[in-house]
């Protein structure tokens, strides 16, 4: 199963016929992932199949409205690759044409932009990743985002991560030590963003395919305390994390608009105290996740979640393992 | 994107928030002028002059001689950053506390020891108050949504009576479709206590400040102290507004309030050549693609023992120039021993990336120890293309012998 998304998964490109969205919608296509349509305003009607070298295994229709593509097609996921000062407008689109899942890859969303959106989305039945995030990736079946896909490998550890190629490097670092991954998620570094740490791990705790979760936070906001207190109370998988930007001096931004330490709140500190205190492995050092994780894996009480999971998946799991 | 006490006065007054009357200053003489044109030869007797920096707790903040670091005193007191004068002959008073401000550096809670040069002053009216109030407008991240605070304790750090008496703050947020109502207003107002002449002043107050916040896209607009005069009038005494970076592209006018002087001279270089560069002080330069690997970046040379030097996000597109340029700005510190590169390649190739460093070594001069760490897409080529470069380069496998090799270098 894994999370949100696997190769059935049939999805959307927004802003498909950009270079940013040709690029990577034939990277995306190459790994694996359905995508089914493109969207972009006035080039309804065409077919659309790369441009400047970077060609798609297969030509998509194009469509000029995300009801239309969805009508045609069935899709069920969008990602967006358009410029930021339109990117809200291609999340609400998305939204009130009632798709389930959509990843905004685009960075510089104003922040007043995005208070609209997180109200538009409260009451409508889509997730939102992102935005400025690098997206979603199910490895071995598909990817929703720009990750490179090669440095994943398919596994039981589901990651989350407010970072870009932090993520890489400690998806790097499992693979590297022969541990894969239930599904990597990138929910982005913004201060408002669709998908936090919480909604997240909930999605890993009630998979059974991912047995530990790894997640990466950074400085600024409290998402990773309040993940800390749920993870405490619910979560019986191992969790390790590592939190980014001890040494980041307060008041400045750290490249992610909400990488920023204010009022004295917000720190590095704060956040591995947080996640220490609710039972957390903790990676002191970035260099040092894969090696956590390892750990983690090798005292945890193996997959016992499974057989308390119950029903007919995860029975026939259970008697897998056994067997 | 930060902006002057002076800067923001004068756009509130655009939404009809009340302020005082001022004038900003750049020079001694102009600031006397300015008291004299505009409060002496009107018979107002109390100015206020007040340092114009972007650092808080100016008021507390004493002003330092930029030469000896001594303490400046005037009038036969230390001078501060924020400093009521009144009485006979007040424009020469002004004149030569301007001339004992400007050029020399403030040193506040805020500032750190280092402080800040004054290069502009605001000279404004006096008032007579009755009471001080705080008055704050901010993101709530948890609920996605813009909260308007209110306190009686004003005129202190807000952050201590969040910590301290949080009761204290009162909240109300900003509903992202119908706006602020004047309920929510009139809701602040009951709280704190307000009737008469105070709470019909400070409900529109509030909801003029609240749409200011909006219409100008801040991501911060605090009023500390919002002060109640004797006669009942609310008047934002100070005021600190930061605009939403993501959204100056919608404001041009925004450019010419920028003040380069406030920032890093470094760090004002790399913003021309679109770097994402923070100057810190420690001793090892580090050039990472990513923000939040940047980050740890950072973290790991502090655990290998050295100290960062800076935060130096290269981007994605780390072509020749922008390694070069991100060279150059690295060292120019004159603090770095030793610069480490750590490039994560994803859709960014890393013998692209080690062609750019070496092209870039033969434009600057670089006598401190390169650290290389180049992994992801085309990782072999890359170290190759190091090795072959007749440089010398520590090259680094991974993340970890990265942090080996810090500690190596930073301990030699």
């Amino acid at each position: 199963m894994s999370i949100l998304l696997n190769k059935s998964t049939k999805v959307i490109v927004q802003g498909v016929t950009g270079s940013e969205g040709t690029f990577h919608t034939a990277s995306m296509m190459e790994y694996g992932t359905k995508i089914v349509a493109g969207v972009t305003p006035g080039k309804g009607g065409t077919v659309y199949s790369g441009k400047n070298g970077m060609l798609f295994k297969k030509a998509i229709p194009v469509f000029d409205t995300m009801e239309q593509a969805i009508s045609a097609t069935g899709a069920t996921a969008s990602i967006i690759f358009v410029p930021p000062p339109v990117a809200a407008d291609a999340i609400l689109e998305s939204i009130d044409a009632g798709i389930g899942l959509i990843v905004c890859i685009s960075e510089g969303i104003p922040t007043a932009d995005m208070v609209k959106v997180a109200a538009a989305l409260k009451n409508s039945k889509s997730r939102l990743i992102g935005p400025n995030c690098p997206g979603i990736i199910t490895p071995g079946e598909a990817k929703l985002g720009i990750m490179p896909g090669f440095i994943h490998k398919p596994g039981r550890v589901g990651v989350v991560s407010r970072s870009g190629t932090l993520t890489y490097e400690a998806v790097k670092q499992l693979t590297d030590l022969g541990i894969g991954q239930s599904t990597c998620m990138g929910i982005g570094g913004d201060p408002i963003i669709g998908t936090q740490f919480i909604d997240a791990i909930k999605l890993y705790n009630e998979d059974y395919k991912t047995d530990a979760i790894l997640m990466i936070g950074e400085i600024g906001g409290n998402a990773e305390e309040t993940a800390a207190e749920y993870i405490q109370k619910y979560v019986k998988k191992p969790v390790i994390g590592f939190i980014a930007g001890k040494t980041a001096p307060p008041g400045r931004r750290m490249g992610h608009a909400g990488a920023i330490i204010s009022g004295g709140k917000g720190t590095a500190d704060e956040k591995f105290k947080a996640l220490a205190d609710a039972g957390i492995h903790i990676a002191e050092s970035p260099a040092d996740i894969g090696k956590k994780v390892a750990e983690a894996l090798a005292t945890a009480p193996r997959r016992r979640h499974v057989a308390l999971r119950g029903g007919r998946m995860g029975k026939i799991r259970a008697k897998k393992l056994k067997s | 994107m930060k902006i002057h006490e002076y800067q923001a006065k004068e756009l509130l007054r655009r939404f009809n928030v009340p302020t005082l009357q001022g004038r900003a200053a750049f020079a001694a003489e102009e600031a006397g002028k300015i008291c004299w044109e505009e409060f002496e030869s009107k018979g107002i007797t109390t100015v206020v002059v007040k340092a114009q920096v972007h650092a808080g707790g100016r008021g507390k903040g004493i002003i330092h001689d930029i030469a000896t670091g001594a303490q400046i005193e005037l009038f036969g007191k230390p001078l501060r950053g924020v400093t009521v004068l009144s009485g006979e002959n007040l424009s020469d008073k002004v004149y030569q506390l301007a001339k004992a401000m400007l050029g020399n550096k403030l040193v506040t809670i805020q500032t750190g020891a280092a402080g800040c040069i004054v290069h502009r002053l605001f000279i404004e009216q006096g008032c007579a108050i009755e009471k001080e109030f705080y008055a704050g407008i901010v993101l709530d991240r948890q609920s996605s949504k813009n909260t308007v605070m209110v306190s009686t304790e004003g005129g202190v750090e807000i952050e201590k009576v969040a910590a301290e008496t949080p009761g204290k703050i009162l909240k109300e947020s900003i509903d992202p479709l119908a706006g602020f109502q004047a309920f929510q207003a009139k809701r602040l107002a009951f709280g704190l206590g307000l009737n008469g002449n105070a709470y019909k002043s400070f409900v529109p107050f509030i909801m003029k400040l609240t749409q200011a916040y909006t219409d100008l896209d801040c991501s911060l607009l605090e009023i500390n102290p919002l002060v109640l005069t004797t006669d009942g009038e609310f008047i934002a005494l100070d005021a600190k507004m930061n605009f939403d970076d993501n959204a100056l592209y919608r404001h041009p006018e925004y450019e010419e309030l920028h003040d380069d002087s406030e920032e890093d001279p470094l760090e004002v270089e790399a913003a021309k050549f679109d770097l994402n560069y923070i100057k810190l002080d420690g001793n090892v330069g580090c050039m990472v693609n990513g923000a939040g690997l940047a980050m740890a970046t950072m973290d790991l040379i502090k655990l290998s023992g050295g100290s960062p030097a800076n935060f130096l996000d290269v981007g994605g597109g780390a072509d020749v120039e922008r390694i070069a340029n991100a060279f150059r700005i690295m060292m120019s510190d004159v603090n770095v021993k030793a610069v480490l590169i750590n490039i994560f390649g994803g859709i960014v190739r890393c013998d692209k990336v080690a062609d750019g460093i070496v092209q870039a070594l033969n434009q600057v001069k670089v006598n401190v120890p390169v650290i290389v760490r180049l992994d992801g897409t085309n990782a072999i080529e890359a170290v190759e293309t190091l090795r072959n470069s007749g440089m010398e380069f520590k090259i680094a496998t991974n993340f970890e012998d990265a942090a080996r090799k810090v500690a190596e270098t930073v301990a030699a």
